[in-house]
């Protein structure tokens, strides 16, 4: 399978993902946002980081490059695209998802491993992952607190468009197991098509028990199979 | 031809930064606060001498990517 990982100025998680793609046996390529073409591609990862120094809104800049316009066409035409942390955020601002990440409630730069329970697995994403399972990942952001209107909320529930929510250890959701204030304890959202997902845990932290855990390789078997 | 644009978060989308400087002023001894919100000032020069168009086109940056219309509001004002 072909993946292309996007590369801003200030990304800094685009070789962690790289070198995760690529011990699960992706064919991958690492694309500069100057570009005006992408490379054949089944799976396009926008990486974490602080593109553009979060300059006027984290995402906001990244949206408007290049390479972008080449993202959402390929998305359209059903390629699956992958938005992680500061990704999470571009795919935000370019409209291909909907709601909005504000600030940390704690107004607090949050690094630390947390909980999450797969709300939903029916996309091809987390079909690997059981679903209500608990997983441990990694988040480290400054603006991961989503929030989104009342009728884009019922949306995203009826339709199974919530594929992570935060929760404890052993599973609780509530206010406690919320790391950044997240509406419902939403880690992660999926399009309409479920062909975009965008979240704020790094799944490619989490691939080797020799440094974290392997909680996060799932999600990429899942993107194979 | 000059504007400044005012960007502030929606009333009803959560400012942590307004809370903590409203609480800061109020332990300060601050007692007559009614609200505080913080946003954003940025002010823009444009090489255009008819002031609809140049209000239009500033507009049209906010629109396009200055502004959140999800959770922010602005307001432009010629200075």
């Amino acid at each position: 399978m072909n993946s292309s990982v996007i590369v801003f100025p200030g990304s800094n998680c685009d070789r962690d993902i790289a070198t995760a793609l690529t011990k699960l046996q992706f064919k991958n390529n690492m694309v500069w946002h100057k570009e005006n073409e992408l490379p054949k591609s089944d799976l396009i990862v926008i990486p974490g980081g602080f593109s553009y120094g979060d300059y006027l809104r984290s995402g906001a800049i990244a949206a408007k490059s290049n390479i972008l316009k080449e993202v959402i066409k390929a998305s359209k035409s059903g390629c699956l695209v992958l938005g992680i942390c500061n990704g999470f955020q571009i795919l935000i601002e370019t409209g291909l998802l909907q709601g909005a990440l504000l600030r940390n409630k704690n107004l607090k730069f949050i690094s630390k491993d947390i909980h999450l329970k797969i709300i939903n697995n029916s996309n091809k994403f987390c079909k690997n992952y059981k679903k209500n399972g608990i997983i441990s990942l990694n988040i480290a952001h400054n603006e991961g607190n989503y929030f989104t209107q009342k009728d884009h909320l019922k949306e995203l529930e009826d339709n199974e468009l919530i594929p992570f929510k935060y929760c404890s250890e052993n599973g609780l959701i509530n206010e406690s197991s919320n790391p950044n204030g997240s509406l419902e304890n939403i880690a992660g959202i999926l399009n309409d098509k479920k062909n975009i997902l965008g979240m704020m845990p790094h799944p490619e932290r989490m691939i080797d028990n020799l440094i974290s855990n392997e909680d996060g390789i799932e999600l990429f078997t899942s993107i194979l199979s | 031809m000059k504007f400044a644009v005012i960007i502030t978060l929606k009333k009803d989308v959560l400012d942590p930064q307004g809370k903590v400087i409203e609480q800061t002023l109020e332990g300060m001894g601050v007692n007559n606060l009614k609200n505080l919100r913080q946003g954003k000032y940025i002010e823009i020069e444009l090489n255009e001498l008819d002031e609809k168009k140049a209000y239009s086109a500033v507009e049209d940056m906010c629109k396009k990517l200055l502004v959140n219309l999800i959770i922010e509001e602005y307001k432009i004002k010629k200075i």
